[in-house]
């Protein structure tokens, strides 16, 4: 008994619970939920990315067959619905709050982007609603739109929202100044970069999905839906929209095909379709099509920057002053605002002791979908950042680049950085040297002559990166501006019979939460895995919860646990003492067996469990009877995953083509619980860095505003052949801040890979920069504009 | 509306269905088998892969009515007498999935495969996987199975 628990303990590659209902077809996605008499929605989308609404007729559209209802957002507003909501406010340097547009879940008078909501249809069937949202005459005046970046902040630009001049919803500041100017002005050089961090789409294969009902007898709503974070949806759908009481309406996430960001966020879609089921009588169901997930989920990154390092004659970094200017499309998403803030700016020192940095961020609307949080949030622009500067650095300098990441590691901790975060525990070198060593740094040379003999050219890159995870002190993130806190709850059901049931607030959309918080359940009461039941994503089961999303379920989520298990433990205890008649500081809980110390008494689990339920034999007027006990844990700080990604490409010349020849991965993560589960975060994070820096990139015409990118045909995924084999390392320092001290996992990959490929890329075509993607067009340009200069050398 | 008639995972199917309907939709919807999903609307995901007469197929790409008096395969009925499916243990047994959204596209894709091509190799793999996207896994996860599972069924 005590090897099997031991081979399905902490640390180990225990195979999911969760996989046979996946591999044989039983799992339950939103989509896969029907209800007796249940209709269909299909969204009437704005196919304008700037026009106002002039009139809206639906009454051809109402008579058309299988017709049910037809909403636009005169019935939403005169029904008192309020809009969608940005849960963080920020704060411009000037002292103003940010400057926030009308989000309304049907357009008004106004559509915003290519894909707004302007009508919904509910239908007997899909197709019946579809034809029937082509008969609604919508009578458009096209305006002109702000679309590019670079120019939206112009004064003869189009404007998002009146509230917002100059489309700029916030002009944000972190860290010194002066001091950061002090440190400029002594610098022996400066090294300059102008980045462009682009614009992604998540594409979690699963489309988002809901379907809405409402139980007149109960005044129940009821909400099935795609979400990372159902609790959080609730909250939202109540006390800012509108829709239900909190009491009287329950958000079920059951399983979620991969979110990365896009499902934390509260959309139109499922807040009509929830909130339209009392007014139809009957369920209501959505399910997103592809080109609606590209047109209308949130999309990720999209920032254009100058970032200036000042270094000492022997390389020392002095200062970083970076100036960023962040998309965050036609209305606020949920946590936009805090990504590329506070997300953004506070990872800008990256691993290295920087005295002075100062950062400011201008928040700007533009008439293109919101842009929120995507895997990684805010720290894959802030890594990219400082890892392409400091290589810049590397190559200006002739300082080797491990060399000059060497000089500048932080190396005591903890260390506080000039912009808010206090680095708890680290190794950088540690990293460093053990990916070097993968990746055989000392043979680069010899293969990028090998390779030149064919004609093609070789390049390395690194990244050493840093991440702030287990999101996070509530008070702190309540300082800084969040409207909730981001602590974590779990509730810990032992039932009679012994077996347990662990409610918790984060949420498992891939992750693999029912094997790995089994695991630290199962090892630490000394029960087989198989009698571990992890419940989430039901707000009818789950009090509370904040969600997974920021790589914080297992040092916030799993944190929750292990103090339930603690009180379970200290309950458990006191009624095997009176069981066994002893001392409560002598008995003695290992393995599932309680024992008196110094005598041979013991107590199985199951007989505790069951005697804790009897109540026959211990005064349940000292002890109440059962035994199930509740936390909510709130971290002490944020955790530092760190680690360091080297990148090898070969580039044929002829064809502009980038081929990943060997990538290693070296990472600190803490304690890991499943090493197999961590391993598949980072080959899943990394693929989607991979595909940031050579293949995806979502692009909107600059003139019309038209999504360019709206298909698989155009925006490109990463498939199997444009990925390597990942070689996987780890390095370990405990972290500090939680009882199992753990750091997370589930961003790395995407986090730390794009400026390691970017690095290598540049070093192969001897270049000082290349845009993401680097695409094959875009590296053949590269060649063909560098050509000439090499000639003439 | 007319009658479409074919055999699923071994059982006779059939339902009065409009012409336009595609074969994913009475799968899903007719016949209530979910684990077939779909991820998109270009035929470019492979979240929908069934076997049709023995051949992997994209079944959003294909009416019901083109499947008349098909055989068709779901990865509801490929763990024949409830034993897995060797694709399907080797998917579990080498963490080739996440979320589980693509999986049961991938697997009845990898069983195919290895079919046709029972001497696989990574290159050959990752190639033929083309028509078939995972977000989650990055793909090192799940070519690791097939090639273990084409391996097992040698
Ligand atoms: S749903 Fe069939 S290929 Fe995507
Ligand atoms: S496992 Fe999630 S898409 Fe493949």
């Amino acid at each position: 008994m005590s090897g099997a628990v031991t081979a399905e303990g902490i640390g180990q590659p225990v195979r999911r619970k969760e996989d046979f209902r996946f591999i044989t077809g039983n799992g339950h996605y939103t989509d896969d939920i029907a209800r007796a008499r249940q209709t269909w929605a299909y969204f009437l989308r704005s196919p304008h990315a700037h026009a106002r609404i002039k009139s809206i007729d639906t009454s051809v559209a109402e008579a058309a067959p299988g017709v049910v209802a037809i909403f636009t957002g005169r019935h939403v507003a005169d029904d008192g619905l309020g809009g969608l909501i940005c849960g963080w406010t920020v704060t411009s340097k000037d002292g103003t709050p940010m400057k926030v547009g009308p989000h309304p879940i049907l357009a008004l008078d106004t559509v915003r982007y290519v894909g707004d909501h302007v009508a919904m249809v509910v239908a007997e069937t899909l197709a019946d609603a579809r034809a029937a949202a082509e008969l609604i005459d919508v009578d458009y005046e096209a305006l002109p739109a702000a679309v590019a970046l670079s120019t939206c902040q112009d004064e003869k630009t189009a404007q998002v929202h009146a509230e917002a001049p100059r489309n700029t919803c916030f002009e944000w500041e972190l860290g010194n100044k002066a001091e950061t100017e002090a440190a400029f002005a002594k610098a022996d050089r400066v090294v300059k970069l102008d980045l462009t961090n682009n614009r992604l789409i998540p594409n979690a294969m699963e489309p988002r999905a809901a379907i809405g009902e409402y139980d007149k007898g109960s005044g129940i709503y009821t909400l099935h839906t795609t979400s990372q974070n159902p609790h959080v949806a609730r909250l939202v759908l109540s006390a800012f929209v509108g829709v239900a009481p909190e009491h009287k309406l329950r958000v079920v996430a059951p399983d979620v095909g991969g979110g990365f960001g896009s499902k934390i966020f509260i959309y139109a879609e499922e807040t009509a379709c929830v909130w339209a089921a009392a007014k139809v009588g009957r369920p209501i169901k959505w399910t997103g099509d592809r080109s609606e997930a590209f047109l209308s989920d949130a999309h990720g990154r999209d920032h254009l920057s100058h970032a200036e390092l000042a270094l000492d004659k022997d390389g020392k970094f002095l200062g970083l002053r970076v100036k960023t200017v962040a998309n965050l499309g036609a209305y606020l998403s949920t946590f936009s605002a805090s990504v590329p803030t506070y997300l953004y700016g506070t990872l800008l020192s990256g691993q290295y002791d920087l005295p002075a940095i100062y950062v400011e961020v201008d928040g700007v609307y533009t008439h293109t979908a919101p842009v929120d949080a995507y895997r990684g949030a805010g720290r894959p622009e802030a890594t990219y950042l400082v890892e392409r500067i400091v290589e810049t650095a590397a190559r200006e300098t002739g300082i080797d680049p491990a060399e000059l990441r060497r000089r500048n590691y932080i190396r005591t901790f903890p260390h506080q950085t000039p912009v808010i975060m206090n680095y708890d525990a680290g190794d950088y070198e540690a990293s460093l040297e053990a990916a070097m060593e993968a990746i055989d740094y000392k043979g680069f040379a010899a293969r990028k002559s090998e390779a030149a003999s064919r004609g093609k050219l070789r390049g390395i890159g690194m990244s050493s990166y840093i991440e702030a995870c287990g999101l996070a002190p509530s008070a702190a993130v309540g300082s800084l501006g969040a409207g909730v806190g981001l602590w974590e709850s779990a509730e810990v059901r032992v039932n009679p019979t012994g077996n347990i049931e662990v409610l918790t607030g984060s949420h498992s959309h891939g992750q693999g939460h029912e094997t790995t918080f089994a695991q630290l359940v199962a090892s630490r009461l000394g029960v087989p895995l198989d009698n571990v039941e992890i419940v989430h994503g039901d707000t009818d089961r789950v009090q509370f919860g904040m969600g997974t999303y920021g790589s914080r379920s297992g040092a916030v989520g799993m944190s929750a646990i292990v103090r339930a298990l603690d009180k379970i433990e200290a309950k458990a205890k006191k009624i095997a003492a009176h069981l066994m008649e002893a001392a409560v500081e002598d008995i003695v809980f290992e393995n599932g067996t309680f024992t008196v110390q110094g005598t041979d008494k013991s107590l199985a689990w199951a007989e505790l469990s069951l005697a804790a339920y009897t109540a026959h034999g211990f005064p349940s007027a000292d002890i109440e009877p059962g035994l199930k006990e509740g936390a909510f844990y709130d971290p002490t700080n944020f955790t530092f995953p760190a680690g360091c990604h080297i990148c090898e490409v070969e580039i044929d010349p002829d064809t502009g083509i980038t081929r990943i020849v060997k990538f290693v991965a070296v990472d600190d993560f803490g304690t890991v619980i499943n090493p197999m589960i961590v391993e598949g975060q980072v080959h899943g994070g990394i693929a989607q860095g991979i595909g940031q820096a050579l293949l995806e990139h979502g692009v909107y015409d600059p003139e019309s505003g038209q999504l360019v990118t709206g298909s698989y045909m155009d925006y490109c995924m990463p498939r199997a052949d444009d990925l390597p084999n990942f070689t996987l390392g780890f390095t370990k320092t405990v972290c500090p801040s939680n009882p199992l001290g753990m750091k997370g996992c589930g961003e790395a990959g995407a986090i730390a890979s794009p400026p390691a490929i970017i690095n290598a890329v540049t070093d192969a075509l001897g270049i000082r920069d290349i845009e993401m993607p680097a695409t094959p067009a875009r590296v053949w340009e590269a060649l063909q504009s560098a050509a000439p200069r090499a000639a003439a050398e | 509306m007319s009658v479409v008639a074919m055999t699923v995972n071994g059982k006779p199917a059939s339902a009065d269905v409009e012409p336009r309907t595609l074969l994913v939709q009475f799968i899903r919807e007719q016949l209530g088998l979910t684990g077939t999903h779909v991820g998109c609307d270009t035929s470019q995901c492979g979240a929908c892969v069934v076997h049709v007469d023995g051949r992997a197929v994209k079944s959003c790409t294909m009416l019901a009515a083109q499947a008349e008096g098909a055989e068709v395969l779901t990865i509801e009925g490929l763990a024949a007498n409830g034993d897995l499916h060797p694709v399907q243990k080797a998917f579990r047994e080498h963490h080739g999935l996440q979320c589980g959204f693509c999986t049961p596209g991938m697997i009845m894709t990898a069983v195919d495969l290895i079919r046709r091509k029972p001497e696989l190799d990574e290159e050959t793999v990752r190639d033929e996987l083309e028509g078939n996207i995972c977000r989650c896994t990055g793909y090192h996860n799940i070519v690791k199975a097939i090639l273990a599972a084409s391996q097992e069924m040698r």
